[in-house]
């Protein structure tokens, strides 16, 4: 059974973090370059760390699948990054953040995290500004904010409808200047395929490189792993199509927990999808409902109908009608779920009736062609590409899709699994988000880890461990996990099966998304908990991995992928079956209140389900770590 | 590295030698093409012109330098730039379109060839007399200026110097078809390499942005257009017979 | 082009640049592909021949992509002679099939220079792009070290030029484009975002010099002033900015030459 400490520090709770600061051990600038650090993953969280870890003086080496750290999908961010800055003037404090966050995921996350994240969200901004990124302004020259779902005040700060690709290449910008100065080693094409464990404590890593195949192992002081979401389980979703688990997982095969990971995030505003063939769902960002207004037609018989040629009064506007005081800018998980019963009772649009409407019409008529043109024309162009639509003439088509995953391996308050050595950043831990992630939460967190709370941290564990004590990678440990994988890589191009890796992941996906999707019940879990080991079982008997080993081999790193996808799904379910309570992400038919909001059970569940490997072909075991209140009533979270 | 190692050494400073070189050659024959169009007036301007320019002496030995060198360095530029670009992309595509590139900047390379051939001919033909010697200045009869040769309002030449008679050289020179249309297609080339060269200068020094980048184009090619019938004029006028060798009779019978 | 909201499907053939390896002799392959949705992206259809390929027991075409929505700058075909094909401001994944008619035959090629070695088949290698930003591309800021955000007005022209020049997304079809194989639209997007921002004027002479300075070395060609990058850019950034970093590096090479240099000892108990 793993020890889970969240080590969450005493004291009042503005005073946690910058009281942890000053308690926790440091190691001093003579020895830091004496420590070498692998971080695993370029996105916000793993570039920024990478390079303030070796601003500091550690010895970093960086390894990113990518062919360049910019390419991570970080970059795919478009509306913007939270932060309590208050320029507006309209009431925003780091406590109003704080508990906009923690009621945001449902009350699902720790009160110490979310905490910290909103105090060290103002850094965030400044340390931006000054690497040059350019964030919109307002005439005078000053900064300029927009509202986001789930908030009250205008707290995001935004760079057009590319905030994350603006953050990120912030970021790479300070990696590639540590590059350049010789603090970090940066290993591109290189995917981390297993983690080397020596006595209980993370010490390497064993990676492919994806060019020549060949199987490599680094060795270091401490691991992070900062290699983001696990959404392309479910296969289409708004994710990258090289976005995977497989650091993670591996990790967790290593004896790291796996925290949550039920709670998925599903985005309301996606464009639809249009065929089987579809590799990818295109998000519309959520800045798009600060002017447009959801609606399907009242009327089922209107559903195929043009929508322009639908009366106003023929129209439901379900959110501002469920949600007056939020309206259109209701959470994401309520929104999605509001769409889908829409879409239940038969009122959707498009060809495939899984669709609502997201209409400018009213902007149109308020700011203008033009104005919404300056606003939102990048989101139009990119609608108009794939549909052949203009959102200026008929209203958008969108539907919910899977977007972010709040779930992670588990992380204590210095974000160290309970593997020691072994720390998480970013998308890829469980801590910040509880049951469901508020937009333009997640840049924030990710640079947050990385600049801002693992440089300090990662010291209090590398203090303690005797500068030159790493282990070499002659070490019998690196030498059977190399072979472990050179093993299993071999494997895969002997199956030689009838179906390729990409027809496996599409059925697992269909699996996830109809039995673990925006809506679960015991039944369709139970369900799913049998189909995923018997497509598991297929997988690895016909499978077919065409080429060799020693080459750029794309089937062969998909197929890993997708081996680990094949294990995560299953966990997915179990974690949502044994989680009987809806919160957040997580919505389970079986408890809701009448009117159809998420029915949690503070009494039972306001824990971390922390799910432990045990072995193949065993059950994992669920550890628990209890969600303690110290300084906010956990409420019903109310939208109306 | 200095000053001249960053100009000489780095890709944009070779462009910023092709542009200001550029510009100095660019001057050079505006200044030629106004020159010559005195030929339109009486002999005397043109023929007064010639011997005022050869009476500067050392000083146009100085333009002469600055314009070789200027021309030296244009086509070392030009050559090393061109190589470096060749080798850039040493595996070529199977099909390859252009986007926007205009066609005269897609000529650049055989419009710059032409022109320098024509530039040798030109100086064989009318500097140093090796073709055509029967028409060259120093084979036909000095010319009695019969007018002073004024420039900016003083007396540069005065009435009654022998000079070298250019004007008829000129004229019976281009009265051979093949002489004139070797000329125009060179002017012609010519016109269109200063429409992207005199474009590309802008850019090349930072000058340039899209915001009056139409304004220029349009004066780049209204300055061409010019510059081409201007000189297409001359040729055109011998051809067509406008222009014919002036009286033997006003040249000085003797040398 | 199909009509845009056409849904009859589409035949194609597909004549893909195969290549096993960097020293492998290359060819063009045909690869016929039919009942082809004009909703499907250009990718899904590499995807589903990969598929067939699979199946038949043939090596997939090796091509490169991540996001799929145009902004993470892997993708990188030239698609029937033009870098990521043909539609104005998108990059090859955001290509879909109604760009095309029934019968045609798609060429797709690698982007080539010689400072993008080639992989395998439609990959390329680009990390010269990382390299020029590994010289320079930067400001150099240690974390923690930031003035309040609003402490540094930026006028909105400035900041939405810099974001112009910004949206970068480094996927090298300026330099596929450019007959010259040259880098400078990259290298001056990065130089003019910088060099706008009042944060970027301590290091807006070094920066410059060092970043052009890398890119001649890595083998790029020069500019000759076609604007071929700009129509290939997938995020129709402008040529402006070559203008202005020519600007900056004959401003910065005057500057280094002739300005004093400080001495360095740094002093202190």
């Amino acid at each position: 059974m793993a020890q889970l400490d969240s080590r969450i520090p005493a004291g009042p709770l503005a005073e946690k973090w910058r009281r942890h600061k000053t308690e926790i051990k440091l190691v001093n600038p003579a020895n830091k370059r004496k420590y070498e650090i692998i971080v695993v993953g370029a996105g916000l969280a793993g570039a920024s760390a990478a390079a303030t870890l070796a601003e500091l003086g550690y010895k970093v080496k960086s390894f990113v699948f990518h062919d360049s750290p910019r390419r991570a999908h970080s970059i795919a961010a478009q509306g913007g990054i939270n932060a309590a800055k208050n320029y507006q003037n309209d009431g925003d404090s780091v406590h109003r953040l704080f508990y906009d966050t923690l009621k945001g995921g449902d009350y699902r996350s720790r009160e110490a995290n979310v905490h910290r994240l909103a105090e060290v969200s103002v850094n965030i901004i400044d340390q931006c500004v000054a690497q040059g990124v350019p964030f919109a302004r307002e005439y005078g020259g000053l900064l300029a904010n927009r509202s986001f779902g789930g908030a009250q005040v205008s707290r995001t700060f935004y760079a057009r409808g590319q905030t994350g690709q603006q953050l990120l290449l912030g970021a790479y910008s300070a990696l590639s200047r540590m590059i350049g100065a010789g603090g970090v080693e940066m290993h591109t094409n290189s995917e981390m395929l297993d983690l080397v464990v020596i006595d209980g404590h993370a010490k390497g890593i064993v990676v492919r490189n994806l060019l020549t195949g060949a199987i490599e192992t680094y060795a270091a002081d401490a691991v992070i792993l900062a290699t983001g979401g696990y959404g392309n389980v479910f296969n289409l979703s708004t994710y990258a199509r090289g976005s995977n688990v497989t650091a993670s997982w591996r990790a967790y095969k290593r004896g790291a927990c796996f925290a949550n990971p039920c709670y998925t995030q599903i985005h309301p505003t996606c464009i639809p999808v249009s065929g089987d063939y579809q590799s990818k769902l295109t998000l519309m960002s959520e800045s798009l409902r600060n002017d447009g207004r959801i609606w399907a037609p009242k009327k089922k018989e209107d559903a195929k109908k043009d929508p322009n040629s639908i009366p106003e009064a023929d129209r439901d506007y379900y959110l501002e009608r469920m949600y007056p005081s939020f309206g259109n800018l209701a959470p994401r998980d309520i929104a999605s779920r509001a769409a889908k019963r829409v879409c239940d009772e038969g009122r959707g649009v498009g060809e495939t009736g899984l669709g609502v409407y997201l209409d400018f019409a009213d902007a149109i008529k308020r700011l203008g062609e033009a104005g919404v043109r300056e606003r939102y024309g990048n989101l139009f162009d990119i609608y108009h590409e794939i549909t052949a639509e203009s959102a200026y003439q008929v209203p958008m088509r969108i539907f919910p899709a899977v977007h972010y995953t709040m779930g992670g391996l588990w992380v204590d308050y210095n974000l160290m699994s309970n593997v020691p050595g072994l720390f998480v950043l970013g998308e890829a831990n469980f801590s910040d988000h509880g049951a469901n992630r508020l937009g333009a939460s997640a840049l924030m967190q990710g640079l947050a880890d990385g600049y801002f709370v693992i440089p300090y941290t990662i010291g209090d564990y590398l203090a303690g461990q005797k500068p030159g004590s790493r282990p070499s990678v002659d070490a019998p440990e690196f030498k059977a996990a190399a072979e472990n994988i050179r093993g299993m890589t071999e494997r895969f191009l002997q199956i030689k099966g009838k179906e390729p890796v990409s027809h496996y992941h599409k059925r697992l996906g269909k699996i996830l998304w109809e039995h673990c999707g925006m809506a679960r019940t015991r039944a369709t879990l139970t369900e799913a908990l049998k189909l995923i080991p018997a497509l598991r079982e297929e997988f690895w008997a016909n499978v077919k991995v065409p080429g060799s080993a020693d080459t750029l081999n794309q089937s062969l790193e998909q197929a890993g992928r997708v081996a680990d996808f094949l294990e995560l799904g299953e966990l997915l379910c179990l974690d949502a079956l044994t989680r009987e309570e809806s919160c957040g992400g997580h919505f389970r038919e079986e408890y809701q209140y009448p009117d159809g909001e998420c029915k949690r059970d503070d009494v039972n569940f306001a824990h971390v389900a922390a799910w432990e490997f045990q072995g193949a072909g065993k059950a994992p075991l669920r550890n628990i770590e209890p969600l303690n209140y110290e300084f906010t009533k956990m409420s019903v979270r109310n939208y109306k | 590295m200095n000053l001249a190692g960053r100009i000489f050494g780095s890709s944009i400073g070779r462009k910023v030698i092709m542009a200001i070189t550029g510009v100095i050659l660019t001057g050079f024959v505006i200044g030629h093409l106004v020159g010559n169009l005195q030929i339109f007036a009486e002999p005397d301007h043109i023929n007064g012109y010639g011997a005022f320019l050869h009476q500067l002496g050392p000083l146009l030995w100085v333009a002469r330098i600055v314009l070789i060198a200027s021309a030296v360095l244009h086509i070392w530029a030009a050559t090393v730039l061109t190589m470096e670009n060749h080798a850039a992309r040493d595996v070529k595509y199977g099909v390859k379109h252009t986007l926007r590139a205009t066609l005269s900047s897609r000529l650049m390379r055989v419009s710059g060839v032409v022109v320098l051939a024509f530039l040798i001919y030109h100086l064989a033909h009318f500097t140093l007399g090796f073709t055509q010697a029967a028409t060259f200045k120093e084979s036909l009869p000095l010319y009695t200026l019969g007018t002073d040769f004024k420039v900016a309002g003083f007396i540069t030449v005065r009435a009654g110097t022998p000079t070298f008679d250019v004007y008829n050289m000129v004229v019976l020179g281009f009265q051979k078809p093949v002489v004139s249309l070797f000329y125009i297609i060179a002017v012609g080339l010519l016109s269109l390499h200063l429409l992207h060269g005199a474009d590309s200068m802008f850019q090349t020094m930072g000058w340039r942005s899209e915001k009056w980048a139409g304004g220029l184009r349009k004066i780049v090619v209204l300055f061409c257009l010019v510059y081409f019938v201007g000189n297409l004029a001359i040729p055109g006028a011998v051809l067509l017979g406008k222009l014919q060798p002036h009286e033997p009779a006003r040249a000085a019978a003797t040398r | 082009m199909v009509a845009e909201n056409s849904t009859q499907p589409i035949s194609v053939t597909l004549r893909v640049w195969r290549q096993a390896g960097p020293a492998a002799p290359g060819k063009f392959v045909d690869y016929p592909a039919t009942n082809v949705s004009p909703h499907m992206s250009f990718l899904e259809l590499l995807d589903v021949v990969n598929d067939g390929l699979t199946l038949k027991g043939e090596e997939p075409i090796a091509f490169a992509h991540d996001c799929r929505e145009g902004i993470c700058g892997t993708c990188s075909c030239t698609i029937n002679g033009k870098p990521h094909g043909p539609g104005h401001g998108v990059a090859t994944c955001q290509i879909y099939m109604r760009a095309f008619s029934d019968g045609d035959v798609i060429i797709v090629e690698p982007f080539r220079a010689r400072a993008f070695p080639l992989v395998k088949d439609l990959v390329v290698d680009r990390s010269a792009f990382d390299q020029i930003i590994q010289a320079g591309g930067f400001i150099s800021v240690r974390t923690g070290a930031a003035p309040d955000a609003n402490s540094i007005p930026v006028p909105k022209g400035d900041a939405d030029l810099a974001m112009d020049a910004a949206a970068c997304i480094g996927c090298g079809a300026c330099v596929a484009a450019c007959k010259n194989a040259s880098a400078m639209l990259f290298v001056a997007a990065k130089v003019s975002q910088l060099g706008l921002l009042p944060q970027g004027q301590p290091e807006r002479d070094s920066r410059v010099l060092a970043m052009v300075g890398t890119m001649d070395a890595l083998g790029f060609g020069n500019c000759t002033n076609q604007y071929e990058c700009s129509a290939a850019c997938p995020k129709a950034i402008s040529h402006d900015f070559i203008a202005r970093m020519n600007r900056d590096y004959l401003k910065a090479s005057v500057r280094a030459s002739f300005k004093p240099a400080a001495s360095s000892a740094t002093g202190g108990a």
